[in-house]
């Protein structure tokens, strides 16, 4: 076990193509953490950069006390499973557990044992003797689980090993990896760009983009924490399985308050009225062009024809409505045309057609400034200080 | 195939006479491949003394196995025979070796000017043979290896064709392999030996093929190389029986025949490589 840690972390291709810059991560000993982002935003880069298949441009990458900048990725210490799971097609699926141990001249019966048992852990016993092409996705995914398992490194490294698999395999074999984790407590770095993944599986979650040309960490939290204080628009829209919905608009002040509006100032689209302890915070930037994010979870339907909580409602009319079960989603049109969806209980009265009227948890709700990576106005900084602790604590 | 395409299937006049005469033509193709070895086959069971009147006759009048006595009694034919497989099998054998270690590092290794260096390595496949068989003499000479089965040997044991093609596989090979075996804690001899080489076999065996069949046939290098008749290989061999004992027809045939056996045995056994390394780098299965 090893705490793995990243300083000021640099990769340039042919001298020309800054790939990710200024990476900086600890991954406390025996932690899950989840490096998540859009192709092309360096997370595999940054993976591949711990175990030594990449070399670093600039800065450095510790595991334990030691710094592996130059360390050949056989002496890192570090088991790999990779997207193709890479197994070796010509060795039998014990070989190709065993293969590890013996570059690493363990003695036989201890590689005999140390493999049987791995392979009872994951329920592969019987398949030791087959080839890597006699075995379906899933049994491949646990073989590939198994080499790295069996050879007891400090760190494990997982690019992207889901996303070969069938929806309900994927779902199934996340929750293994979890399990798995939690019992050998090994230090591990998982890539993905599924971030429903990433949410499930990780004690920390790192967001990635590469919006700005280069790849880059956005931010580092805890799941809840990422999902509920993204510190840019970016994080915002990347988190959460259905997509926030967006709205530039406004801040005015009125009646002593903080109103967000969208649309013209006659009949506006959206007039909200923001919390009273934000109103602070945003008295400043009354006038200025923020955007409104929105999660589809924090609306929820207002009953027609009352009036009350004015100040927290948007009326819309409704266009398409999904049942999904216990929920429904609802894509909608407002006043100005922009769409929005909503993700609301279920009810199977529920109109299909004609205005309905939504109100807003404003506890949820995000104000960005403008732009894909506009930084959030209610959280610059993620989650406040003390909830972060309580979190990190249960994790 | 129970099941017809829709290629296949198609209808229309055209369509119905296309396979007998796609039949008629392949019998015809088939036929003037076949001609000439049976006929070389009846020349070299007839008496010498008959062979001018053959094309008349279009069959021995007495079947004789003399010719092939003949070519053992009147040169070391055996000799011939065993240098041949003496010299390809071990340039086979060496160009296995080093074409694809040099096909590991053009293709598994990354090193600066990697690419350049292979496109001038290839480059050479662009100059003929012909033009540096002169330069090659001289630098043979001069290394002591005239008139001897080092220099038909070790010019050939280097192939930029055979790295080519091996390189051409091992590009196949997908590059995580790698990278899972040096995280498992392999060298690059590892590597090569214990991942990479293992599945490159189908292109390896295509190259000892093809390497094999060609240097059994090689003729004009052996030919000014050597002198000395116990280094004579097959087909220098061959000449002999129409310089020293005037144009011995059948035997030439009989010596030809005997000869032809190897490839053909080679080809039938390892035919289906053969195929899969002429399909290489066309559609991937």
């Amino acid at each position: 076990m090893a705490q793995v840690t990243l300083r000021d972390v640099k990769k340039v291709y042919d001298g020309k193509v800054v790939a990710v810059r200024d990476v900086n991560l600890t991954i406390g000993d025996g932690e899950f953490l989840v490096l998540v982002g859009p192709s092309g935003c360096g997370k595999s880069t940054t993976l591949r950069m711990i175990a030594g298949l990449e070399a670093i441009t600039e800065g450095t990458i510790s595991i334990g006390d030691r710094v592996v900048n130059d360390v050949h990725p056989k002496d890192r210490d570090i088991a790999m499973v990779f997207q193709n799971y890479a197994l070796y097609p010509h060795m039998s699926v014990e070989k190709n557990m065993a293969f590890g141990l013996q570059l690493r001249r363990l003695p036989r019966e201890e590689i005999k044992r140390r493999v049987t048992e791995t392979a009872g852990l994951l329920g592969i016993g019987e398949l030791l003797n087959r080839r890597p092409k006699q075995l379906s996705g899933g049994q491949r995914q646990r073989v590939a689980l198994g080499r790295a398992i069996v050879r007891d490194a400090s760190v494990f490294l997982f690019d992207e090993p889901l996303s070969n698999l069938d929806a309900k395999l994927r779902v199934t074999t996340r929750t293994e990896i979890k399990k798995l984790h939690k019992r050998l407590r090994t230090t591990t770095v998982y890539v993905t760009h599924d971030q429903e993944e990433a949410m499930t599986l990780g004690d920390r979650i790192v967001v990635m983009s590469a919006g700005r040309g280069v790849g880059v960490i956005e931010q580092v939290d805890t799941p809840l924490n990422v999902y509920r204080y993204p510190k840019n628009r970016f994080v915002g829209a990347f988190l959460g399985r259905t997509p926030m919905n967006f709205f530039d608009g406004r801040l005015v002040e009125a009646e002593g308050e903080v109103w967000f509006v969208a649309g013209p100032e006659d009949a506006p689209s959206i007039r909200l009225a923001m919390l009273p302890k934000h109103t602070e915070a945003l008295r400043g930037r009354v006038g200025a062009e923020v955007t409104l994010g929105l999660r589809p979870s924090s609306l929820s339907e207002h009953p027609m024809g009352k009036e009350t909580a004015a100040h927290s409602t948007i009326r819309s009319q409704v266009q398409v409505v999904e049942p999904l079960g216990k929920n429904i989603d609802v894509s909608c049109e407002l006043l100005d045309g922009s769409p929005m969806l909503a993700r609301i209980d279920a009810r199977h009265d529920f109109p299909t057609s004609g205005e309905v009227k939504f109100y807003v948890d404003m506890e949820h709700v995000h104000l960005f400034e403008p732009g894909e990576f506009g930084a959030s106005l209610l959280h610059p900084e993620g989650a406040p200080q003390n909830e972060t602790a309580t979190l990190a604590s249960d994790a | 195939m129970s099941d017809r395409s829709p290629i296949e299937s198609a209808t229309g006049p055209l369509a119905k006479l296309a396979r007998p005469l796609t039949f008629v033509a392949l019998v015809l193709l088939g036929i003037s491949f076949v001609v000439p070895f049976v006929w070389q086959v009846l020349i070299s069971l007839s008496d010498r003394s008959e062979v001018d009147r053959l094309t008349e006759t279009g069959f021995p009048s007495r079947i004789s196995l003399d010719a092939y006595v003949r070519v053992f009694d009147q040169v070391p034919f055996a000799k011939y025979f065993f240098n041949s497989f003496f010299v390809a099998g071990w340039v086979t054998l060496l160009q296995v070796i080093t074409c694809s270690m040099a096909a590991y590092a053009f293709s598994r290794i990354q090193w600066p000017g990697r690419d350049k260096v292979f496109l001038l390595y290839l480059g050479t496949l662009m100059v003929p043979g012909v033009v540096l068989m002169v330069p090659n003499f001289v630098v043979i000479l001069g290394l002591g290896m005239f008139d001897d089965y080092t220099g038909l040997i070790i010019p050939a044991a280097f192939s930029a064709y055979g790295t080519f093609l091996l390189r051409q596989f091992m590009l196949t090979i997908p590059s995580s392999l790698d990278e899972a075996a040096a995280i498992d804690g392999a060298g690059h001899w590892r590597i090569f030996t214990q991942v990479i080489l293992p599945l490159a076999r189908p292109g390896l065996i295509v190259l000892a093929i093809f390497a094999f069949l060609f240097n059994y046939n090689s003729f004009f290098w052996p030919l000014i190389l050597t002198q000395s008749e116990n280094l004579r290989v097959l087909p220098v061999g061959l000449l002999q029986f129409n310089t020293t004992y005037g144009s011995d027809v059948p035997a030439i045939m009989a010596a030809a025949l005997m000869a032809m056996i190897p490839p053909i045995m080679l080809f039938l056994l390892l035919q289906k490589y053969l195929v899969k390394g002429i399909q290489l780098g066309a559609v991937k299965g």
